[in-house]
């Protein structure tokens, strides 16, 4: 018998471990001695107070939605990839290296072409620490969070030393070519005569990102591999004796993981910074973490989830302009919702299923 | 000459970037020894460094500020015993979580207390620990060869250096000597026997979550209070993830640890005194010697230079039976 109803797990749970998360934010802010009302009204208005604050929040979830299919990905063959930041590192790279090849002449020929470079330098990126957890038995957890670090320093290299504008002091790529330039929000509106999202750097590559959902659920709940994934996640032994190879699946998993994280570069590397850039990601990897968490690791969620925090990415930007709150609370928030949503699980969790035992005996006592 | 003396140079800074690297190594060791893996030392050593060098700013007394590091340190690390041990949560995903509080709440309380953008004032005087001159150290400063290597690299350092260089050997003593450091080696290989035993799991769990957040708090204090003067910003710069590194280089033992931290503290030295390597043939880019402790693990790791087996029970809860 489930102990939780289904509701309970996918509603529930996730709600009371995000209402915690609030309430300790909100006392960090008490602390301080700022408002906390003051603060959550304020974020609200700059993340959905105006079409321009809209788009900055949909842009930031956009770069949420991939890197948290792609931590998702990996949870559901229980792989813990902390290395999205290194693979959407990769993945800028990759999509550097497409954009800049030639002179693009249409945004729908250079976007197919950019994905496909972004995902296979994320994917290979992550194919390393995977080989060598199924093969030679090192931590993928370890591997992939050394890789975050040596991608840094490589890109960091690659940006100082070999695509840096000759005569230039900035560690940064040439910019892309005309062609390469994807349609912000704003443009497409104006197809229709409306002046919205201005200034946003919201683009299409938010609709590759649903694409990219939709295709995560197909592969998921309605193929063989996703099957097979599923399996192996739920128990490698089992998984095995039906013969799903471990050394396959841990790859597969890995490469799908560090392929959406690394076309997370469509987005900040081709739609906003339209160069490639020291630290494009911004933390976007990790945050990955925090959003396959809260959605539990379902399409659906991780989208509700990242735009929940690409809110809260846009409002602690406004926070910091408006209330001298440093942008950084978002990141104490983000601890706290891994915190509740991820370790602390059992916390909520055990006492709810005991409550819910509770409610369910009379019911079942009535039928018999 | 000048070539010896840039050697003593670069081992004397290579010792100083060592320390933090050793303490939070052999914090790490504890936690794993005892079966909790803790990727959350980061966040303990960069709380425990903001904490540390707030206190000491605003009481202006280095001692109380050491106690407060270790303090919040501690915290931290019960935080994460309360997840992992008690709850059974995911012991990687706790530790992810204390580095993001410990990112994030340091410059936010930072920012509230002190209003210079996350850093704290700068610390002098008894804000900061002193470095200890041993005796005739100036006087045979002038000896060559032994003089620069006393006066130079092992005198002339903080107290917590050398308190540092005294846990080493204290680390192996405790767990391979003692009646605790048997019970916690056997806790992070196979806690069903130790609890046959009639030992608690719990309890020998707690004690090396709580050891791991004092070497912690130290590490962040002497890279606040010690190494630098004053709070910076993510200043623990990835140093957490360095000391996990070691850990795993030295196959969770102290004394290699000991060694596996001063090449780190070795290539960091180096990485800091010269922009590029140039050998003649080619050159090593300043970012490829950051790189290297992180190469080097993923080399150890798999497997390829010895084999690093971890404690076998590490990252999983132990759920008695009944």
């Amino acid at each position: 018998m489930e102990k939780l109803p289904k509701w309970a797990d996918v509603i529930l749970i996730p709600l009371i471990n995000l209402v915690l998360a609030f309430l300790v934010s909100g006392l960090v802010i008490l602390a301080i001695g700022k408002d906390p009302i003051v603060a959550i009204t304020t974020m609200f208005d700059g993340a959905f107070g105006s079409t321009t604050g809209l788009g900055y929040t949909l842009y930031y979830a956009t770069n949420f939605m991939f890197t948290g299919l792609a931590v998702a990905v990996a949870f559901h063959a229980r792989i813990f990839n902390i290395g999205g930041e290194g693979q959407a590192l990769l993945g800028g790279l990759g999509v550097a290296l497409v954009c800049l090849a030639i002179d693009w002449p249409h945004w729908l020929v250079a976007l197919p072409a950019a994905a496909i470079g972004g995902a296979v330098f994320g994917a290979a990126w992550a194919f390393i620490p995977a080989y060598l957890q199924a093969k030679r038995g090192s931590h993928i957890v370890i591997t992939t969070i050394m890789f975050n670090f040596i991608a840094a320093a490589l890109i960091g290299y690659l940006l100082v030393e070999v695509l840096k504008v000759p005569g230039s002091m900035d560690p940064a790529s040439s910019n892309f070519p005309a062609g390469a330039h994807l349609p912000t929000f704003n443009e497409i509106f104006a197809v229709f005569g409306l002046n919205i999202f201005k200034h946003a750097p919201a683009n299409v590559s938010f609709f590759v990102a649903l694409i990219c959902a939709f295709l995560f659920w197909v592969l998921m709940w309605h193929t063989r591999l996703g099957f097979a994934m599923r399996a192996f996640g739920q128990g490698e032994r089992g998984a095995e004796y039906a013969g799903i190879s471990p050394l396959k699946i841990t790859v597969i998993a890995m490469m799908i993981s560090g392929g959406l994280a690394g076309m997370m570069a469509i987005n900040n590397v081709m739609g906003e910074s339209e160069r490639l850039i020291l630290n494009a990601t911004e933390g976007a990897g990790f945050i990955g973490i925090a959003v396959a968490l809260m959605g539990r690791s379902h399409p659906v969620g991780v989208i509700l989830a990242s735009i929940l925090f690409g809110f809260l990415y846009q409002g602690g930007g406004e926070l910091s302009l408006w209330e001298g709150i440093p942008r950084d609370l978002v990141i104490v928030i983000q601890g706290l919702v891994i915190l509740f949503t991820g370790a602390l699980d059992g916390m909520i969790r055990r006492p709810l299923e005991n409550l819910f035992l509770v409610l369910r005996k009379p019911t079942q006592n009535g039928a018999v | 000459m000048e070539f010896f003396d840039t050697i003593i140079q670069i081992s004397d800074s290579a010792v100083r970037l060592a320390i933090p690297l050793l303490l939070a190594c052999l914090a790490g060791l504890f936690s794993e020894r005892g079966g909790i893996f803790d990727i959350g030392l980061e966040g303990k050593m960069l709380a425990a460094a903001f904490l540390s060098a707030a206190v000491a700013a605003a009481t202006g007394n280095v001692w109380l500020g050491l106690a407060s590091g270790i303090g919040i340190s501690v915290f931290l690390g019960l935080i994460h015993g309360v997840a992992s041990i008690t709850f059974r949560g995911d012991q990687l995903i706790s530790g992810v979580a204390i580095n993001f509080l410990a990112a994030g709440l340091t410059v936010v309380i930072g920012q509230a207390w002190f209003g210079l953008g996350g850093r704290t004032p700068p610390l002098s005087g008894s804000g900061r620990f002193a470095n200890l001159e041993w005796p005739v150290a100036d006087a045979l400063q002038d000896v060559p060869v032994v003089g620069p290597i006393y006066a130079e690299l092992i005198s002339g350092h903080t107290v917590l250096v050398y308190v540092a260089l005294l846990i080493v050997p204290l680390s192996w003593y405790v767990l391979f000597r003692t009646r605790f450091g048997l019970r916690l080696r056997a806790v992070g290989e196979n806690p069903g026997a130790v609890d046959t035993a009639g030992i608690s799991v719990v309890r020998l769990r707690y004690s090396a979550v709580i050891i791991c957040g004092v070497l912690c708090g130290l590490a962040g204090a002497y890279l606040s209070t010690g190494l630098a003067a004053g709070f910076v910003k993510d200043m623990s710069a990835g140093r957490g993830f360095i000391a996990l590194a070691a850990l795993i280089f030295a196959k969770w033992r102290p004394v290699q640890a000991l060694i596996a931290c001063l090449l780190f503290g070795f290539l960091e030295a180096i990485a800091n005194r010269y922009q590029s390597i140039d050998t003649g043939a080619f050159e090593i880019p300043v970012q490829f010697m950051q790189a290297l402790p992180y190469i080097l693990t993923v080399v150890i790791l798999a497997g390829f230079i010895g084999k690093a087996i971890p404690p076998k029970a590490g990252g999983e809860a132990y759920v008695k039976e009944r």
